[in-house]
């Protein structure tokens, strides 16, 4: 198995029988449930619109080559600086650079994904800048030290009494464990930084091809100050975020909203096209966007999988995921966890390292039903299990399978073997869960199903 | 030699070499974007022949502007935004002092505009306009931003601003309380009109940034519980002129 495999293994042998952790997860999601249902009845056609979304993304990426020099022309025409890495070590050096260039020290950083990907945190503090990420879930991650959870709900895992603790250890100023005046302290801790901050980092939801802009969803502001105060502003985001059209978002921005959060639309959706312009009273003077392949046009050269570049990040199918609401988050050891996880991160980092993600699933289709862009998630997940035995078989399953095939051929060897496995499950509670077992890893911690006490064939001789 | 020589030109021009591997990355991965895309992906699962239009599949939004403006309210209300009608331009210097007096603002912030000129003065408060050099510190400290916008949405209960119609970026998110100065004909039905109306006004030039602001700020990262202000206003107040000032 390989070290992500043992690992996955190892903590979702842990979390699973972890009550307080379901009861967490549960909590969190049942409130979430009832919003997402109440605003998708708000659609007039949500599967139509489900439907119409797919057909944009589609576009977007069928062509994606002309859409990003469209984007690239309309967002130089405005002044900003385009940048394209082919990876994580060249994005962190670019924004390095920028920020260097500009002898600056603190950056505040709003929620991005592809910053978690590429690990820009480590690098801009191995390069003696001071990050202070601004989003309120995010913010309490990075004082504990911790990966998001979810990609939407990044302290989704806490409790009040958990964060009062830590604003207690790390800034020194937790009143109580009142939600309201613990969000106020992060207020008056990041207002300062804000003002202070000479680089603005954010991510980006969506990039309009046709009027070469970012949009970038948030509900708390801290994107909005953070492309506001600093001179500098910079946005990173993945090359497959593209959507035709400006009105495009008119779809978008409700369907992100519904299923990512349960809400008909976020509290700020900003589109972005360049530094300030002549006659706008503030705004960075310089705005540079980096556009970041990372294995993402490999992902596009699988035609069969390619749809899932058409993912918004809206965190849908993790939401409904019976196996991401028992092993949780940080489990997979992934950016992106849940059923999109397990079918992108083979492509983003390794089939043989994360083909285990593919049998984290029990194959329910709920995520494929809850993808607001109808990807086909748990086929995926199913190709992802193919791709790999036919690129590296299992030993133990050829072997298996070497057993089993002249066994199921001859009539009399298959008689022997039935009437073993009765004989055998008689003496199996002698060694039943433990490491003798041949059945260990499921009798550990279920019941097999007891052998029939006689076959059809002998059922139905006895019959005549 | 040759290397050393290089290695100096480098260091006296650092965009050049910065700016040819940006060059040479960017033909790369559109390459490698050609070269994937050359093999067409299955067939679609019949998306394409499904989908209609956007305002068929978005909320239903009424017809009437009395619809639209019962649609915003009832939005509005739910979003913890106040919202209010009010007849001509020296209602609305009434309104913004009941305000100014209810939450005791001793300094305000706005920008120029049709709007914001006929009515700020009214208020008798000292006032910082957001223009070209304008301390962000100083703007920091006021009570309230009182902006013009672009377009209220019903649908949503958004308010629509841009970097050029509502004074810069800061304003309408930095003072604790936005006060939103809406024409009649800002309010549209839908999120589509929102998006046209963009388009008509700014298609030859968009401002460099346009926000769709729907409620106060707010989070729920603290066990998914409710709470409003979290970096942005904690206040939002929208009031719409029903006849031209």
């Amino acid at each position: 198995m390989s070290a992500p495999a043992v690992q996955f293994h190892h903590d979702a042998d842990r979390l699973a029988t972890d009550l307080r952790h379901r009861e967490l997860v549960h909590t969190a999601l049942s409130k979430y449930e009832v919003k997402r249902d109440e605003m998708k009845a708000r659609f007039q056609d949500w599967q139509g619109a489900r439907a119409l979304a797919a057909a944009t993304k589609r576009k977007a990426i069928s062509q994606l080559d002309r859409h990003l020099e469209q984007l690239a022309r309309g967002l130089e025409a405005r002044g900003t600086k385009v940048h394209w890495a082919s990876n994580g070590r060249q994005a962190c050096a670019i924004i390095v650079g920028i920020i260097k260039a500009r002898n600056a020290r603190l950056v505040v950083k709003s929620k991005a994904m592809t910053a978690e990907e590429i690990h820009l945190n480590e690098a801009l503090e191995h390069a003696g800048f001071e990050v202070v990420e601004t989003d309120l879930g995010e913010f309490i991650v990075q004082l504990r030290g911790e990966a998001p959870y979810h990609i939407v709900f990044p302290a989704m895992h806490l409790v009040r009494g958990e964060i009062r603790d830590t604003f207690a250890t790390k800034l020194h100023d937790a009143p109580s464990d009142n939600p309201e005046e613990l969000t106020m302290v992060a207020r008056r801790v990041l207002r300062q930084k804000y003002v202070e901050a000479d680089v603005g980092i954010t991510g980006a939801n969506f990039a309009v091809a046709e009027t070469g802009m970012v949009s970038v969803t948030e509900n708390e502001g801290n994107a909005r100050l953070t492309a506001a105060l600093p001179k500098t502003m910079i946005t990173l985001l993945g090359i497959e975020k593209i959507v035709p059209r400006l009105e495009d978002l008119a779809l978008f921005l409700p369907m992100l909203a519904t299923v990512g959060a349960g809400q008909l639309i976020s509290g700020y959706n900003t589109m972005y096209g360049g530094p300030r312009q002549p006659g706008e009273a503030d705004g960075p003077e310089e705005f540079h966007v980096v556009l970041l392949d990372n294995n993402r046009t490999a992902l596009l050269a699988d035609a069969e999988q390619r749809e899932a570049l058409h993912c918004i990040r809206c965190g849908a199918c993790l939401n409904v995921c019976p196996i991401f609401r028992n092993v949780g988050g940080h489990t997979y050891g992934t950016t992106y966890p849940g059923p999109i996880g397990g079918v992108i991160t083979p492509h983003l980092r390794g089939l043989q390292d994360w083909k285990h993600l593919s049998y984290a699933s029990s194959l329910c289709g709920a995520c494929t039903e809850a993808c607001p862009v109808k990807i086909d998630l748990h086929h995926h997940l199913l190709q992802n299990r193919r791709n790999s035995a036919a690129a590296k078989p299992s030993w133990w399953q050829k072997t298996a399978f070497k057993f089993f095939v002249p066994v199921a051929n001859r009539r009399g060897l298959w008689k022997l073997v039935t009437r073993g496995g009765r004989l055998g499950q008689r003496l199996h509670p002698l060694i039943k869960g433990s490491r003798l077992d041949p059945a260990y890893c499921w009798t550990k911690t279920r019941e097999l199903p007891p052998v029939a006490k006689q076959t059809f064939k002998e059922w139905w001789r006895q019959r005549k | 030699m040759v290397e050393a020589t290089e290695m100096k030109a480098a260091n006296h021009d650092t965009n050049s070499p910065a700016g040819e591997q940006r060059a040479s990355e960017r033909a790369n991965i559109l390459a490698r974007v050609r070269e994937a895309l050359s093999v067409a992906a299955p067939a679609d699962h019949g998306e394409a022949a499904a989908a209609s239009s956007i305002p068929a599949v978005l909320p239903a939004v009424g017809a009437t502007f009395e619809d639209h403006v019962a649609l915003f309210q009832k939005n509005a209300v739910e979003l913890r935004a106040e919202f209010k009608v009010v007849n001509d331009a020296s209602d609305l210097v009434a309104e913004l002092k009941r305000l100014a007096a209810e939450a005791g603002w001793r300094q305000v912030a706005t920008h120029r505009g049709e709007l914001t000129d006929a009515v700020c003065p009214a208020l008798g408060l000292p006032t910082v306009t957001a223009k070209s050099g304008a301390d962000k510190r100083e703007l920091e400290r006021c009570d309230a931003g009182i902006t013009e916008c672009d377009a209220l949405v019903a649908q949503t209960g958004s308010v629509v601003v841009t970097s050029r119609s509502a004074g810069g970026r800061a304003l309408s998110v930095l003072p604790p309380h936005h006060v939103v100065l809406a024409r009649r004909e800002a309010l549209v039905a839908g999120l589509p009109d929102a998006f046209a109306l963009l388009r008509v006004r700014y298609a030859a030039n968009y401002p460099s940034m346009i926000s769709f602001i729907t409620g106060p700020s707010r989070t729920g990262d603290i066990e998914r519980i409710l709470v409003l202000g979290a970096h942005g206003p904690k206040r939002l107040t929208v009031l719409l002129l029903a006849t031209p000032p």
